[in-house]
């Protein structure tokens, strides 16, 4: 087995669960947990790539994906913001609603046949550089770097500008917020378009760079939920959300690759002369999200960190709350 | 849509009323909810059609066909009661863990595993193939209830002890539970390497409505089991349990006050567990009674996502254990005439697009409409 390979196909795995990771912490920021991430990211996965196919354009599906999920996300937005139900309620069935409008309109899409997919680069100089090279700076899709790019500059907005902090406040203390003059309903409404599109993103990176294609539900596999599983142990940080996003590409790759060889340190691999141990294998993703949910909640009572305080909590005007 | 208790933008326009959103001071009227309900199905499928004609099918004939296909005749209807016998038990599951407001959207998981533990007591065997159906049928009940009660104690227990987001371990759960399945259906117990189990025998079928037409000539043909026996049983249940007990009165309260119900000395903890196992365990006997009263074997293919149209049962009934049996039927015709609707996603999206619309016109239950001439205010 070659480590570095699988690093570098981690990676890029990860880049699917830190665009869905992210958005979800831009929308939860501001107070509004959506749960309908798994749906958003199907119907990025299926409008981009019915897209590309169409147009023969990648770059059109790529923008069609995040729109399409964008547009869907309001569906949440004005069901929490403005009528103020259940946000996990509603969450779930923007899930439902998605995952079926995807089916339907993607029906037949697998059978399309192939497209020309996002390009992939080497970066020169970078992917000289000893054993991190190769994994994150070599033959990597033109979407893996657009990852670096994003996760710093997510955090840097969150924390250090004035409409990342408007953004906190919002999540937190809407009531101040709104007597300071910022909008709620407006601020709320945008990070959860924000979050759609990039879980649209997160969707289109499968479906037009990492595993191209559309095989119906299966395409996602559960990572939105894991998204949204990373999230609580990010701890709402994007740079927590990162190295959560890349450690969980990398173990998702493991799974695939560990399969493959006779020998393991030297020694038989029982999971290539058993393959039904796959199956235990599979189970590991989940079973770590679960573990990974446990640790970051201790960590978070211990610090006594936490969710935004408004998250979950519909804002009304002019009514005494959080 | 205006903020609520603000003026509307038709305000803006010089129009000889204007409408106002107030919330409710009073309870909205016995009436109100049921209707809502039912407007909110009439418009998903509205919409529905909207959408099924956009992808270039006939939404009228794919109605008429679910309709015809699930209550057309005496057959057909009660091949939808089989359907909707899991989406009973799988609907009163969410149903008790929803009223304490515990997210348990893993009946899927619960509904495998309930199936595995049922077929475990025949496949490993735990007891010899000629025992007395009597004894057999009891013994995979108890099975099927106690490994979904264990796929929901995990949960529990994680949210009781540290805090951990019911949803996400539960639905993490559902992929563990499918891949367990899949491990003893390729691995252990196999069938001549199809992947599925050998056929039950007899003695560990649920008996059903056909399996009397020697005596009763017009029960031939008739699939509906036993299971819709227990379903109906399992309701009264709920129901005691939540309306009539004790117990029910502190889930009621928990759901509705946690603050409150921790200042009357009741044990939130305990109830999160004991709520999830009982949770568990109903979604587990669906898993039972679907491998007992229709498959007779284990097999990967055993639920058109039975524990996910479970929740939008649950709430179409607003968590009441009666009209969940209700709302199962209609589901069931759903799942059943949808199978051969094309394109095939199309049931799934009438589900998802019935929960969204019953949980946007519960805003009405909150406020009211107020019209109100210019000049009035």
């Amino acid at each position: 087995m070659d480590w570095i390979i699988i690093l570098q196909a981690g990676v890029a795995s990860g880049t699917v669960l830190l665009f869905a990771t992210l958005g979800e912490i831009f929308a939860e920021r501001s107070g509004v947990m959506n749960l309908g991430v798994e749906g958003m990211m199907l119907i990025g996965a299926m409008s981009a790539y019915s897209i590309a196919i169409k147009t023969g354009s990648p770059w059109l599906g790529l923008l069609a994906g995040m729109l399409a999920a964008g547009l869907i996300s309001q569906v949440h937005a004005f069901i929490t913001i403005q009528l103020q139900a259940d946000q996990v309620v509603s969450g779930l069935s923007l899930t439902f609603l998605a995952t079926g409008i995807s089916l339907v309109l993607g029906e037949g899409l697998s059978k399309a046949g192939t497209i020309s997919l996002l390009p992939f680069y080497s970066i020169p100089q970078l992917e000289l550089i000893p054993i991190l090279g190769p994994i994150f700076f070599k033959n990597q899709n033109i979407l893996v770097y657009l990852g670096y790019l994003v996760f710093p500059l997510c955090w840097y907005y969150i924390n250090h500008t004035r409409p990342g902090m408007h953004l906190r406040a919002v999540g937190e203390y809407p009531a101040a917020a709104d007597a300071l003059g910022i909008n709620v309903y407006r601020t709320r409404y945008i990070y959860v378009f924000v979050g759609g599109l990039l879980a649209g993103l997160a969707g289109a990176t499968i479906s037009l760079a990492i595993s191209p294609g559309w095989f119906s539900e299966l395409t996602t596999a559960g990572q939105g939920w894991i998204a949204v599983g990373l999230v609580i142990f990010a701890q709402w940080n994007p740079l927590r959300a990162a190295f959560g996003a890349y450690a969980f590409g990398a173990l998702r790759r493991l799974i695939l690759d560990i399969q493959g060889p006779m020998l393991l340190f030297g020694l038989k691999n029982p999971f290539y002369y058993n393959p039904y141990l796959g199956f235990f294998l599979q189970m590991l993703p989940y079973a770590f999200t679960i573990i990974v949910l446990v640790l970051g909640s201790r960590e978070a009572m211990r610090k006594r960190m936490g969710a935004p305080a408004a998250l979950g909590v519909p804002y009304i005007r002019g009514q005494r709350g959080v | 849509m205006a903020e609520p208790g603000v003026k509307s933008p038709l305000q803006k326009i010089r129009l000889p009323f204007s409408v106002r959103f107030e919330l409710r001071a009073t309870e909205p009227p016995k009436w109100l909810s049921p209707l809502l309900s039912f407007g909110a199905v009439v418009l998903a499928l509205l919409l529905g059609a909207i959408v099924i004609a956009l992808v270039g099918g006939d939404p009228w004939r794919s109605y008429a066909h679910i309709a015809n296909a699930s209550f057309g005749s005496l057959g057909v209807f009660s091949d939808t009661i089989v359907k909707a016998i899991p989406l009973i038990f799988v609907g009163l599951a969410c149903s008790i863990a929803f009223r304490m407001k515990l997210w348990n959207i893993g009946a899927e998981g619960q509904f495998f595993l309930g199936a595995w533990g049922a077929s475990a007591v025949v496949l490993i065997p735990l007891i010899s193939e000629d025992t007395s159906r009597w004894i057999t049928i009891p013994m995979m009940i108890i099975a099927g209830m106690a490994c979904g009660a264990l796929w929901g104690l995990i949960p529990g227990l994680l949210k009781a002890k540290f805090k951990v987001n019911e949803i996400i371990s539960t639905l993490m759960l559902n992929y563990i539970a499918v891949a367990w399945n899949n491990f003893f259906i390729f691995a252990i117990w196999t069938e001549g390497g199809f992947q599925m189990s050998k056929m039950f025998s007899k003695n560990a079928w649920l008996p059903r409505l056909t399996d009397f037409s020697k005596e009763v000539p017009a029960l031939r043909g008739l699939t509906t089991h036993f299971g819709l026996i227990l379903a109906l049983i399992a309701a009264v249940v709920v129901w005691f349990i939540l309306y009539r007990s004790r117990w029910g009165y502190e889930i009621r309260l928990i759901g509705d006050n946690p603050k409150a119900a921790n200042y009357a000395g009741i044990s939130i903890t305990r109830n999160t567990v004991l709520v999830m196992m009982l949770s568990g365990a109903l979604a587990g006997l669906a898993g039972m009674s679907e491998i007992t009263g229709v498959v007779h074997r284990l097999q990967g293919a055993i639920s058109p996502g039975y524990g996910f149209t479970g929740i939008i049962v649950a709430w179409l009934a607003k968590l009441n254990p009666f009209v969940v049996v209700f709302v199962s039927v209609l589901f069931g015709a759903l799942i059943l005439a949808g199978r051969e609707i094309q394109p095939s996603g199309i049931p799934k999206m009438i589900q998802g697009i019935i929960l969204v619309c019953l949980i946007a016109t519960d805003f009405f239950l909150r406020y009211r409409v107020r019209i109100m001439r210019r000049g009035e205010e």
